[in-house]
């Protein structure tokens, strides 16, 4: 498993594009967090970057990566090697490279600029983002057959939590007004891993009051200590449960 | 001013033959109230330093009160410390402190009751229920004194300055912090509240209710549970203060209810939950402040109607303006908002377009609040940007004709 995790690692490396995203982060971060003098802020506009473009990338360049190493994975296949442990190498492979070069291009920057609680924060919000979309990568991939099938699903999904996820939110929340919905909302934003990581970070800033001002329960309950555990653990099932679901799937898989 | 008084006071004294000093010891029981048996009108009564275990000094003679080096009059929980019902009496140099708690009574360190031209200057007041409290009392003055508690909870605990049915008062560079309401205001006119600071009180900074034509300048009001708030007053007025970091779920900066013609301007607000917030207020000039860092710079109800919003810079605050209604009453002109992004062709320094300061993801919060949970989400940023570009949601009368392209140098 780790002969094939490093040939997986060392191809991505050759391949540069981790290199470019690494770059493109890490000179995205010095801009925003130079251009503001408030360390906060320029945080905040960080925050919206990784919320949007960690899963989109992530999940865009996982599933055609996979796609174009089935003849790899075919090949390993025919190898006496298990067949969940070639799937989890590959995810790990992938997952290494893309954590990597999003804590190398946001944190550094950030940990020279601003090194506090809310910056650390922001790195785990990311990091884990890129284990979710790069599993759910993984499932797409064991999925579909089809490439183009695979990365239009890969977008589709990923519009789905950025976006679309939210509007359905505000329908319910818009709807469901009249009734006591705190709880409700709370327990469904735990099914958008990119919600729990937008909250995950707001608990950490000043803004949270904001938060605290429309219902008592948010604060009460995400303003304290179990609020970031629940929402952490929440985040680390979303990565558990995609991989899971594709091991069980490719193990049955006809290739 | 209060020098000149004190000048006047003392000429007053020097042509007052009859006028000798006291000087009081700590070395007997009761030394403090020994000596105003004994002393009469235009006396002064010096007090060494020393610990003095008093309660209900009553003060019924014109007479100046001067501490040497702050000897402490300490009521150790039992009762008031020093209770005036005289006009023109001094109190100055003294530590007063531990008052007794009362249900019955407010119990203060220093009580002003139907009198005129009470000072009370340079006093330090350590953890009493009420510090100085005004009854019925006319151009008083409170001056430079340092008023501190430590209350824990609304109930048992008093204001620093409380003041009620009183008229003229000057209360000038005192320094409260810990009471339930920093400076409390209940039917006096003719203030004015001059360069005061009101920090960590547990309710509000500074509460006044039913009192007209008082003059707010200067003060700074730091870190209080729910900031500011004044109600069912007319012709306040409110120049140069600083309202910071009134943070919290139910804080404000400024919270007006039933307040008219008023004038708030030059103030800052910085990092609050919410700046100003207004409820049935009247005829208010909001000019020439600045809006830092809070949460929402204003929340305008549409119960309120003539007010006018002229020259505020908006800078870094979450939301500009908030409002429960489409109805608006109010005028907005010449104001600077950072987030602004219209353009200035005729390079007259004003936006050619409108600004609206009311963002739709804040009249989605205001209508259903849970809404706040999407806070800095993606989809609430698309939906403010679709908004500006076809407004329809957000009430379009609340408008800025005419907004600055820099922001106003201010301070």
């Amino acid at each position: 498993m780790k002969t094939i995790m490093k040939y997986v690692v060392a191809d991505l490396i050759r391949n540069k594009v981790i290199v470019v995203y690494a770059i493109i982060l890490a000179v995205l971060s010095f801009s925003v967090l130079s251009i503001d003098e408030n360390p906060a802020k320029g945080l905040l506009s960080l925050l919206n970057v990784t919320l949007l473009f960690v899963p989109l990338i992530s999940i865009l360049f996982a599933t055609i990566y996979y796609f174009n190493s089935i003849e790899f994975i075919e090949l390993l296949l025919a190898q006496p090697v298990r067949r969940n442990k070639v799937l989890l190498a590959e995810y790990a492979g992938l997952t290494i490279s893309l954590s990597l070069a999003y804590l190398l291009g946001v944190g550094l920057p950030v940990m020279i600029i601003s090194p506090n609680l809310a910056a650390i924060t922001l790195l785990l919000s990311g990091f884990l983002l890129t284990l979710i979309f790069t599993a759910i990568a993984l499932l797409i991939f064991v999925l579909f057959k089809d490439k183009t099938k695979g990365i239009g699903a890969a977008i589709a999904a990923a519009m789905f939590f950025t976006l679309l996820f939210d509007g359905l939110l505000l329908i319910f929340i818009y709807s469901f007004n009249e009734y006591p919905i705190d709880k409700a909302v709370l327990g469904i934003t735990a099914f958008n891993p990119v919600d729990l990581a937008r909250i995950l970070m707001l608990l950490q800033l000043d803004v949270a009051v904001l938060m605290g001002y429309s219902g008592a329960l948010f604060k009460k309950f995400l303003g304290t200590g179990t609020g970031s555990v629940y929402v952490v653990i929440c985040m680390l099932f979303w990565v558990l449960l995609p991989l899971l679901l594709s091991v069980r799937v490719f193990r049955k898989k006809d290739l | 001013m209060p020098r000149l008084i004190i000048t006047i006071l003392f000429i007053f004294f020097a042509y007052n033959g009859n006028a000798k000093t006291i000087v009081v010891r700590a070395d007997k029981a009761n030394a403090i109230k020994n000596a105003l048996a004994y002393c009469t009108d235009g006396d002064t009564v010096s007090i060494e330093k020393g610990l003095y275990k008093e309660q209900d000094i009553l003060v019924s003679k014109r007479i100046t009160i001067l501490g040497k080096d702050y000897p402490v009059i300490d009521g150790v929980k039992k009762g008031q410390l020093i209770v005036v019902v005289r006009d023109s009496v001094i109190i100055s140099g003294l530590q007063l402190q531990n008052t007794g708690r009362s249900s019955m009574t407010d119990m203060a360190a220093i009580r002003l009751q139907n009198v005129k031209s009470v000072s009370v200057i340079n006093n330090k007041l350590v953890n009493n229920t009420y510090g100085v409290y005004l009854q019925n009392s006319h151009y008083c003055l409170v001056y430079k004194n340092t008023i501190r508690a430590d209350a824990q909870d609304e109930l048992n605990s008093g204001n620093g300055i409380h003041a009620w049915k009183s008229t003229h008062l000057l209360l000038q560079s005192n320094n409260i912090s810990g009471h339930r309401d920093g400076i409390y205001f209940e039917f006096v006119t003719d203030s004015r509240i001059l360069n005061n600071t009101s920090t960590e009180n547990i309710r509000y900074g500074l509460h006044f209710m039913f009192s007209h034509k008082d003059v707010y300048t200067r003060n700074s009001f730091i870190n209080n549970g729910s900031g500011v708030a004044v109600m069912y007053s007319k012709q306040v007025e409110m120049y140069y203060n600083t309202f910071r970091h009134n943070w919290g779920d139910a804080s404000y900066a400024i919270l007006l209810k039933e307040i008219a013609d008023s004038k708030i301007e030059h103030n800052l607000f910085d990092k609050n939950t919410v700046g100003i917030y207004m409820e049935g207020t009247s005829r208010i000039q909001v000019l020439y402040n600045e809006f830092v860092e809070n949460g929402w710079a204003m929340r305008v109800q549409s119960s309120c109607d003539n007010n006018v919003f002229e020259k505020n810079n908006f800078l870094s605050n979450s939301f500009d303006v908030a409002t429960n209604g489409t109805m608006m009453l109010n005028t907005f002109n010449n104001n600077y908002w950072d987030k602004y992004d219209g353009y200035d062709l005729d390079k007259n320094k004003v936006g050619d377009v409108p600004y609206y300061p009311v963002s739709m993801y804040s009249v989605v919060t205001e209508r259903v609040p849970t809404a706040m949970i999407l806070y800095r989400s993606f989809l609430t940023d698309i939906m403010n940007r679709v908004e500006k570009v076809m407004p329809s949601i957000v009430p379009d009368k609340l408008k800025d004709d005419n907004p600055l392209m820099k922001s106003l140098k201010l301070r």
